[in-house]
């Protein structure tokens, strides 16, 4: 029997650094800017509002100077930091169902200790809810339950959903009404702050500004190769415009200068940035349907980019706000405009309209077909993502596949099932290829 | 075979019956009569009635029926109602029916909609919205215009208009019904031995599928002869059954609670029935009057905002008060956002105010009751024990 050769323990290997864009800092920064911002705010005598992405009325909010918390931004960032799974399981334990949504589950349970937000300093109660019912029937529910808990002012904002497929007049103007009747006069007697609308129009046309430079970054991907990553990419570009900046100078600065990267690296012909550096040779061209997975947000990014999927579009990318089919912001007509806004939002729209959208996502970026990245906490992405899945394919020609996890719950993240199936299904793009060769793919420099 | 003996059976045989043969004779009876289904929890079934329409509730298939195609298109985190309702679309079960209604009850039938508007193109199908805010001058008027929008859909699918009279007509229709019901329901809770909930809802589920006249004589004459018919009393615990509102428990779930040594003096099984908690208005405008309805005195259930938190759980307590509950029964369908978020908030008033409280999840399928049955045991022995005390 030999003598066991003693465990000598080796220095831990340095992490690789992490790659960056410039506005990826940028955005860092102001997250973590607005996290302290909100943890001080009420001893620098600011209030606090809460609502929620979608349907997201920062630029009101800011006309009554409140510091602006997100609840689904909170737990998304609790999520990537590897904190959500004990608050879900406290909240859990604290008697709400495992079927209902994470994220709820996620801020209760941080609520459960201590209220430490995800950058470790506390996150005061909020002075306000503003209960911006859209596109997602939770919202009603997770809002009632912190207004149970706290006792939370709460204003609620019912916006229809698009069951037709249009705007109507009469939806329009219930938005409106409720914004006049219901919501300024709310936001003005907790904030103090007389509601002042030419301020509105101010913040609007910054919010013009930064739209048209974020659709412009968008559609870079159209591109071959595309510069940027449209989903996992995509959720740094569209921090700043989906929570607490859209309409601040702040954002404005921040699109025009991610804009101007972007441009840059379409006309070096550059491919997106990962974590792991520069994506240099694009195989696949993705369109995905659905949130990204919070928990394990890096290990299933390289999986895609490992393969060199670049995701070119994603609908995740449109849910605090539909941009890149010309809805802008507009400082005329501002409450009617903040209402269109909400009604617009990705979903909030039906069913054949989120199809016809993804079609045309995956003709105008010339995307090999459709990934679905089914959430179990999210009814409303997921009920009857099955169907798109079938129509799409049907419609377009181009394959799609399904993979399941979750938003903020690490017990619902399978990472050999979900590289399993994303493997098969680039595999099935590359058979489908080789009957059809039309699709080669890019490397950087190649000719165009 | 005595009185209540038919009428029950005949109840039944409705309620088994996935074909909805009683909404095809319904047609038959008259050619170019239409019918229209609506699932949970509430649609405004005058508009349809006043179009000379069957409205027609579809709540899902049951625990009779296998779900093979509509397995396909849902993951297994889906609770079953929309899979079994898309189950009896693809075999052809919902062929009667010339048109869906979807109400915003939550984002899985809400998607639905969708859903039916692609896989049933030859139908006409419509998403309804109703207000979340409560005031006439904007949640009321949103809902005047949505009615009024639903209103020129049903007349163009009528084949003529749909007049302020037939609607006040229909109005008037409905208030009896809902006179009948709310006269049941009070039967029970007065003597719920005489008119166990397994009868009960059988009589109201009826309601789906017939004519509201003739739904409303169906449950006049169940409660006479129900009172015909004496039947023993059990020394049961008194309890309310809530969470139920939209896919259904089967029915030998409501039995098995029963036969644990429950009395089910209220509950919100099939809620569609009883939402307008009064009589509508049938004089002037009549959107104007079921706006008002609708807005001012409906039901509460989890699907619709609570404008004021001292509001949360207040219709609850005031359901066990009325009804002299010695308890609660939270059974809410699995995955079922609405009752499931809602169900702490319940919780916590019900311990509020010390009035005891069991929980469990179901689905329209579930075959095992002896979990149940010695859930629901356990809970009328700890109210018979304890709460005397």
């Amino acid at each position: 029997m030999s003598t066991p050769t003693p465990q000598v323990a080796k220095p831990a290997a340095p992490k690789p650094k992490v790659q960056k864009e410039d506005a990826m800092m940028i955005q860092k920064e102001l997250i973590n800017r607005n996290y302290h911002e909100l943890a001080t705010a009420h001893q620098t005598g600011r209030k606090i509002s809460a609502t929620f992405v979608p349907g997201n009325l920062n630029e009101l909010l800011m006309c009554f100077d409140f510091a602006r918390s997100l609840p689904e931004t909170n737990q998304l960032q609790n999520g990537m930091r590897k904190k959500s799974g004990k608050f879900i399981m406290d909240a859990e334990r604290d008697g709400h169902s495992e079927d209902v949504c994470t994220y709820v589950k996620s801020d209760l349970g941080m609520m459960l200790n201590s209220e430490v937000g995800p950058t470790g300093e506390a996150l005061p109660k909020p002075d306000v809810l503003l209960l911006s019912y859209t596109g997602c029937f939770t919202f009603m529910k997770w809002f009632e339950l912190i207004r149970q808990k706290y006792g939370c002012e709460t204003t609620m904002l019912h916006v229809p959903y698009q069951g037709d497929g249009k705007i109507s007049p009469n939806m329009r103007d219930y938005v409106v009404k409720q914004l006049k009747e219901n919501v300024i006069p709310t936001l003005e007697r907790v904030s103090g702050v007389k509601f002042d609308i030419d301020r509105l129009r101010e913040y609007m046309k910054e919010s013009q500004k930064a739209e048209e430079d974020l659709v412009a970054v968008l559609q870079s991907a159209k591109n071959r190769p595309s510069p940027i990553d449209g989903y996992f990419g995509a959720v740094y570009y569209i921090g700043p415009i989906f929570t607490a900046f859209r309409g601040s100078s702040d954002a404005t600065t921040f699109y025009r200068t991610l804009r101007g990267e972007i441009e840059a690296r379409v006309r070096e012909k550059k491919g997106p940035m990962t974590p792991d550096g520069e994506l240099t040779e694009e195989k696949y061209r993705l369109v995905v349907e659905g949130p990204p997975n919070w928990t394990s947000f890096r290990e299933f990014w390289k999986m895609f980019y490992d393969e060199g999927a670049v995701v070119v579009a994603s609908t995740y990318a449109k849910v605090g706000g539909v941009y890149d089919f010309g809805f802008r912001h507009n400082p005329d007509r501002p409450l009617e405009s903040l209402a269109e806004y909400c009604l617009g939002c990705y979903t909030n729209l039906n069913f054949p309209q989120r199809i016809d959208m993804i079609c045309k996502y995956i003709e105008e970026y010339q995307a090999d077909g459709l990934l679905i990245n089914s959430i179990k906490s999210c009814n409303s992405f997921s009920a009857g993502q099955l169907l798109i899945l079938r129509e799409v394919e049907k419609r377009t020609g181009k394959p799609a596949a399904f993979i399941e996890t979750d938003l903020v719950d690490p017990r619902y993240f399978s990472a050999a099932n979900v590289k399993n199936r994303l493997e098969s299904y680039l595999q099935m793009i590359s058979q489908k290829r080789q009957a059809v060769p039309s699709a080669p793919s890019i490397v950087r420099g190649a000719a165009h | 075979m005595s009185k209540l003996t038919e009428i029950v059976q005949r109840c039944e045989a409705l309620f088994e019956d996935l074909h909805f043969n009683a909404v095809k004779e319904w047609k038959a009876a008259v050619p170019g009569r239409k019918a229209v289904g609506y699932m949970p929890w509430y649609v405004p079934r005058e508009l349809i009635h006043a179009a000379g329409m069957l409205p027609v509730g579809i709540f899902g298939g049951g625990d009779q029926l296998e779900v093979i195609q509509g397995d396909a298109y849902y993951q297994s985190y889906i609770c079953r109602i929309p899979r079994s309702t898309i189950e009896l679309g693809l075999t052809g079960r919902l062929d009667c029916l010339d048109g869906m209604l979807f109400p915003s009850i939550c984002d899985v039938i809400r998607n639905l909609s969708g859903m039916w508007q692609i896989m049933f193109k030859d139908k006409y199908v419509r998403y309804f919205d109703v207000p979340q805010e409560y005031s006439d001058a904007v949640g009321g008027e949103f809902y005047v215009h949505e009615m009024q929008s639903l209103r020129e859909d049903l007349a163009k699918l009528a084949g003529r208009p749909v007049t302020d009279d037939d609607l006040r007509k229909s109005i008037a229709v409905y208030n009896e019904n809902s006179l009948a019901m709310r006269e049941l329901y009070a039967y029970r809770s007065a003597k719920p031995w005489q008119a166990p909930t397994s009868e009960v809802y059988l009589v109201s589920r009826a309601g789906n599928v017939l004519p509201p006249e003739v739904h409303t004589l169906l449950v006049r004459d169940y409660i006479a002869a129900a009172d015909a018919e004496p039947r023993p009393k059990r020394d049961n615990a008194r309890v309310v059954v809530t969470g139920a509102f939209c896919e259904q428990p089967p029915l030998g779930l409501i039995k098995s609670i029963e036969m644990a040594g429950c009395y089910i003096v209220d509950d919100d099984l099939i809620l569609v029935n009883r939402w307008l908690l009064d009589d509508v208005v049938t004089e002037g405008d009549p959107l104007l009057a079921l706006s008002q309805s609708f807005l001012h005195r409906s039901a509460s259930t989890a699907s619709k905002y609570d404008a004021k938190r001292e509001d949360k759980g207040k219709f609850l307590l005031d359901s066990v008060k009325k009804h002299a509950a010695e308890g609660v029964i939270f059974a809410a369908p699995s995955f079922c956002d609405p009752a499931l978020l809602e169900r702490p908030m319940l919780q916590e008033v019900l311990a509020k105010h010390k009035i005891p409280y069991t929980a469990f999840k179901y689905a329209e399928n579930t075959g095992q009751m002896a979990p149940i049955r010695e859930q629901a045991g356990t809970f009328a022995d700890s109210i018979k024990l304890w709460s005397a005390a």
